[in-house]
């Protein structure tokens, strides 16, 4: 199907799409960015937008810097940058693993970073990736501007902490100390198809042992979220089988996860701890 | 602006200056309103990649932006891989490794695979699997395409 008719505004700076933002929000704007969760929604004419703020020709939403140990993504920094590292150490090694896993690699070069943090599908490889590192959100609106960490930010399927006036303008990323470990370990049925589930780990080992472990899964339950009772599982311990089948087993206990017509609960639940014991594995690999 | 936008948008390096709704996917206005009907439509919806076409040199699904988003940008289109009557590589690949059944998605695949290889010929097996992945075929002639493709670019990789 074609998309409905809407109002179109190509603001150019910040200030104006805040501005423009702020006058269409109660009228059901939305912001466009990338387009690519967006524009397909509008074609199944599931939204019916009467004004689309399209933040395409603001420049300084395309900045991707570091600053103060994070790394700052401007709402209109597209998934394909990542496919080579952008900055030195895991963080940037992380990112370019991941990224291959959003869709195919037509939609990487249009869709965001921040556009897929806004839409918080559940099976989202970045809102996996902002959780898991405890990405900080940058809302903007003609109100002001808040910070809003990535615990707070996820609320559920598609629901955010954002106001419907407020524009995401960047997330930033702590980078990871140069001997962090990572792993990421994603299943889905076809290449470039939605999560059924995926987990992301990252550690560091110390004296043989693991420390400061952050495991988080993704595409389980209604948003990604730490497992704190899999990441105690496993610090101070040795990064062996053990250790990794605790945590796993930690994680299939502490989930609850959705269901749909052709994936049970109980399925997911055991991916989400094969999901997690390969993520840990290939940490280590 | 709910009423019609003019723009300009430039296919295969032609100007064509055309008044739009802004609801006017990319794909539709190629075709409808520029007249170049080489791009083909498929599922709407970003999921088949027969609208690809090349946005700045990037592939792009042509369904999933709006006609008024590519004004000034640089768009390719199947209609513009040839040079006069001398095929691209990939087009010439295509008739040689039986790239092609129906035809219908033969358009995607070319601007996705040439988007790609133009800059990168060297690339891996894997990577252009991963890459022919992107677009489906419903005849299912998958491995006549990846042949061609893999034959394409050995080919501009030569050059």
């Amino acid at each position: 199907m074609k998309p409905a008719p809407f109002r179109y505004h190509a603001p150019k700076s910040i200030e104006e799409a805040v501005k423009t933002l702020g006058e269409v929000a109660s009228e059901d704007g939305r912001v466009l960015a990338g387009g690519q969760s967006l524009v397909p929604i509008m074609a199944f004419r599931l939204a019916r937008p009467a004004h689309l703020v399209d933040i395409n020709g603001v420049e300084a939403l395309r900045r991707l810097a570091v600053e103060d140990d994070r790394l700052c993504i401007g709402a209109c920094v597209r998934h394909a940058v990542f496919h080579k590292p952008v900055v030195d150490g895991p963080l940037g090694n992380l990112l370019s693993t991941v990224v291959r896993h959003i869709g195919h690699y037509p939609i990487r070069t249009r869709g965001t970073f921040c556009g897929s943090i806004a839409h918080a599908d559940p099976a989202s490889e970045w809102c996996l990736l902002a959780t898991a590192l405890g990405a900080e959100m940058v809302a903007q609106s003609t109100r002001g501007t808040r910070t809003i960490p990535a615990r707070d930010f996820f609320r559920g399927i598609m629901t955010t902490a954002l106001d419907e006036d407020e524009l995401l303008t960047q997330v930033r990323l702590p980078l990871l100390p140069a001997d962090a470990r990572f792993g990421f370990y994603e299943f889905s049925r076809r290449a470039g198809d939605f999560a059924l589930g995926m987990a992301l780990v990252t550690f560091l080992v110390h004296d043989g042992n693991v420390s400061d472990p952050r495991i988080a899964v993704g595409g389980i339950e209604a948003q990604p979220r730490r497992i704190a009772q899999a990441e105690q599982a496993i610090a101070g311990r040795a990064p062996d089988r053990a250790a990794f089948a605790a945590a796993a087993e930690a994680v299939t206990k502490a989930v609850d996860p959705l269901e749909d017509a052709i994936t049970s609960a109980e399925y997911r639940r055991d991916l989400a701890g094969t999901v997690t014991r390969r993520a840990l594995e290939r940490a280590m690999a | 602006m709910t009423e019609k936008c003019e723009i300009t948008l430039t296919i295969n390096g032609c100007a064509h200056t055309i008044r739009v709704d802004p609801r006017r996917t990319l794909v539709d206005a190629i075709r409808d309103d520029c007249g170049q009907t080489g791009t083909h439509i498929g599922c709407e919806h970003g999921v088949c990649g027969a609208c690809t076409v090349l946005l700045d040199g990037e592939p792009v699904r042509s369904c999933l932006m709006f006609a008024v988003q590519a004004e000034d940008r640089q768009i390719r289109t199947v209609e513009g891989l040839a040079n006069g009557d001398e095929l691209h590589p990939l087009q010439q690949a295509f008739i040689d490794h039986h790239g092609l059944q129906c035809g219908f998605c033969t358009p995607g695949f070319l601007m996705l695979a040439a988007g790609v290889l133009e800059r990168d010929p060297n690339i891996s097996d894997d990577d252009l699997l991963d890459l022919l992945a992107s677009n489906l075929c419903r005849c299912t002639g998958y491995q006549n395409i990846i042949k061609a493709v893999r034959a394409a670019a050995t080919q501009m990789g030569a050059r």
